[in-house]
């Protein structure tokens, strides 16, 4: 397609335009998303100062050290911004449950949860990605059948159930798997991350599945496919260029792979006594240690945003025909 | 795109039917638990009767054919008491979504203008949480009970009522039935609701019992983490939480909860799928 230049330059504002909105739309969501999660500590339930102090003796000046650290007697909107600033400055408050900062406390634990989203995706794609594009090409076959129902219960086991049943199996009945925790680093660790990475990796791997599955079966309708059959290539080539363009929808599911992985990894590791960021936030809810819990929820909020974003970027930048449509508008 | 919808509700290209046997395995089991929990107390014994001699006993002991807890509740009596909690939340939370779906769905779809930008920007702030990861953060900072956390699901589970309304409505409004309703100057209500509405039925129905299957999981996810479930309730995923110390002495306290949440919800999810492919087709052009 021979583009001039000056439609060459329309589109490119176009771009920039959608880019800003987006951008834009991504940071207003973030900022309502922060208010609501400043608000979480007010809103709970009991005496805020209590809440803060946790089981620390309420003596009076420990009373009136937590109002002057939290400005508890400046307007509400001023203890937002003062709020706001420390967070995005990386002050994050104090755990009442750990007595830490909350920021070493969510770096001690990262690692963990890291190492187990990692693995569980790798997995997933291991396996998925494969599975869908064979479904897909015998369609109707034993493997598409087989595929189907895995993916509707990978879809709606909840991961604890899976976990649970994987738990008695491989760590009970025949014990190959350790039972709990994490092990003492290194090889024992991810010994120890297997039966939960596969427990994680069987619903990312259904969600994965599906995505695939549909997008090549719409790729192996069009008519490249048919006339790269009818020129004879060999199959392998032809669902390769297929699975080529089908990775576009693939790559954009991310942001849904990712929304799963967040509840899945609290329920993985809450399963399997993982000391993670999972466990964290379960054992901060029913503690209620609102530091904590906020700064977690602003972590997946802003992880989140920044990777749909990029999702639809890549969305943008991948697909010529998006790009076209994009710009004619 | 990145939207739940947007993967459990992509069309299949070729059509191509579900094997019919799951499907009616499927119903069967799902009906077998609505039997349980309309008549599971006339069958079982109270479930959370305590008995303090025979506590933890293994599957196969006389009189517990499941065994018992920890704390000598009859596993079984148990299970079929934890139905309710686990059909009654969910079935709940995808009427309540269906019906705020439909609401605001056919206003924003129909009306369109500000109110549907204003639905629109609420859906997208809805969508933007991942609804386990809220969930388990507003249930448990403001420490909800069974019917707070049943509201808060109808809240997080709305958008995608809502956009698939919405974007069955805009679709129908389009057409020269409307355009006739709008000449016969009927009320924009009554074209909403009595001529676009009932043609958007099947997308509704579909997208409602797929619900059922993820507010289930949703659901069991809470109570196994401690939220939304008072302890001491019969639940499965209450079940799970407390089972997992007892596994070696007696694994059917937590295997048969575990693999009835998993059988249920893969069935509602079966249904849900079938009926998408069956009843869509006639629904839509």
């Amino acid at each position: 397609m021979t583009t001039t230049p000056i439609a060459r330059a329309s589109q490119a504002r176009s771009l920039g335009r959608m880019l800003v909105v987006r951008v834009l739309g991504t940071i207003g969501i973030l900022l309502v998303l922060s208010i609501i999660v400043f608000s979480m500590l007010h809103l709970a339930p009991g005496d805020i100062v209590k809440n803060l102090l946790g089981n620390r003796a309420s003596s009076p000046e420990a009373i009136a050290a937590i109002r002057a650290q939290y400005n508890l007697d400046q307007p509400l909107y001023m203890q937002y911004l003062i709020w706001l600033g420390n967070t995005l400055t990386g002050d994050f408050g104090q755990s009442i449950r750990l007595q830490d900062s909350v920021s070493n406390v969510i770096g001690s634990r990262l690692g963990i949860t890291a190492a187990l989203s990692g693995l569980a995706f790798l997995l997933a794609v291991i396996v998925a990605v494969p599975l869908g594009v064979q479904s897909a090409v015998r369609s109707g076959s034993w493997i598409d059948r087989f595929a189907t129902g895995f993916g509707i219960v990978g879809l709606s086991a909840p991961t604890f159930a899976v976990g649970l049943l994987l738990l008695y199996t491989f760590a009970f009945y025949l014990p190959i798997f350790p039972v709990y925790g994490s092990g003492d680093g290194g090889l024992d660790t991810l010994w120890h991350l297997v039966l939960p990475a596969i427990t994680l990796a069987l619903g990312l791997g259904a969600i994965i599945l599906k995505l695939t599955r549909t997008a090549m079966l719409r790729e192996l309708e069009s008519d490249y496919v048919t006339f790269g059959r009818a020129r004879g290539l060999p199959d392998r080539q032809v669902h390769l260029i297929a699975l080529r363009n089908a990775a576009i929808p693939i790559v954009t599911g991310a942001s849904l792979v990712l929304t799963f992985l967040v509840g899945g990894t609290v329920l993985a590791e809450t399963t399997f006594a993982l000391p993670g960021l999972g466990t964290l936030l379960q054992g901060s809810v029913l503690f209620k240690d609102i530091a904590v819990v906020q700064a977690l929820t602003l972590l997946v909020a802003v992880t989140i945003a920044i990777i749909a974003l990029l999702a639809d970027l890549a969305y943008i930048f991948l697909d010529p025909r998006i790009r076209a449509k994009e710009s004619a508008q | 795109m990145s939207s739940t919808e947007a993967i459990v509700l992509a069309k299949l290209p070729r059509s191509r039917r579900r094997h019919p046997v799951a499907v009616w395995l499927s119903l069967a089991l799902l009906g077998v638990v609505a039997f349980l929990v309309l008549f599971g107390n006339l069958i079982a014994p109270d479930a959370t009767a305590q008995s303090i001699l025979d506590s933890l006993l293994p599957p196969g002991s006389p009189g517990h054919l499941l065994g018992t807890d920890e704390l000598g509740r009859d596993v079984l009596a148990l299970t079929i008491a934890g139905a309710a909690s686990a059909l009654v939340g969910p079935v709940c939370v995808a009427l309540g979504s269906m019906l705020l779906g439909i609401l605001l769905g056919t206003v924003a779809g129909y009306l369109r203008g500000p109110i549907d930008f204003i639905i629109g920007r609420w859906t997208d702030l809805l969508f933007s949480l991942p609804l386990l990861l809220a969930a388990i953060v507003v249930a448990g900072v403001f420490g909800a009970g069974y019917w707070m956390t049943v509201l808060l699901l109808i809240l997080l589970f709305s958008p995608s009522d809502i956009r698939i309304v919405r974007a069955g409505v805009m679709e129908q409004a389009a057409r020269p039935f409307v355009e006739a309703a709008q000449m016969l100057s009927l009320s924009k209500t009554r074209i909403m609701f009595t001529q676009v509405l009932p043609n958007v039925w099947s997308l509704i129905i579909t997208n409602s019992m797929l619900n059922v299957a993820f507010a289930l999981v949703a659901f069991s996810s809470l109570s196994f983490l401690g939220v939304g479930v008072a302890p001491g309730t019969a639940d499965w995923g209450r079940q799970l939480t407390d089972g997992r110390a007892i596994m070696i002495d007696n694994p059917a306290a937590v295997l048969v909860p575990a693999l009835l949440i998993i059988g249920v919800a893969s069935a509602a999810n079966l249904v849900g799928d079938w009926l998408g492919q069956n009843l869509t087709r006639t629904g839509r052009s």
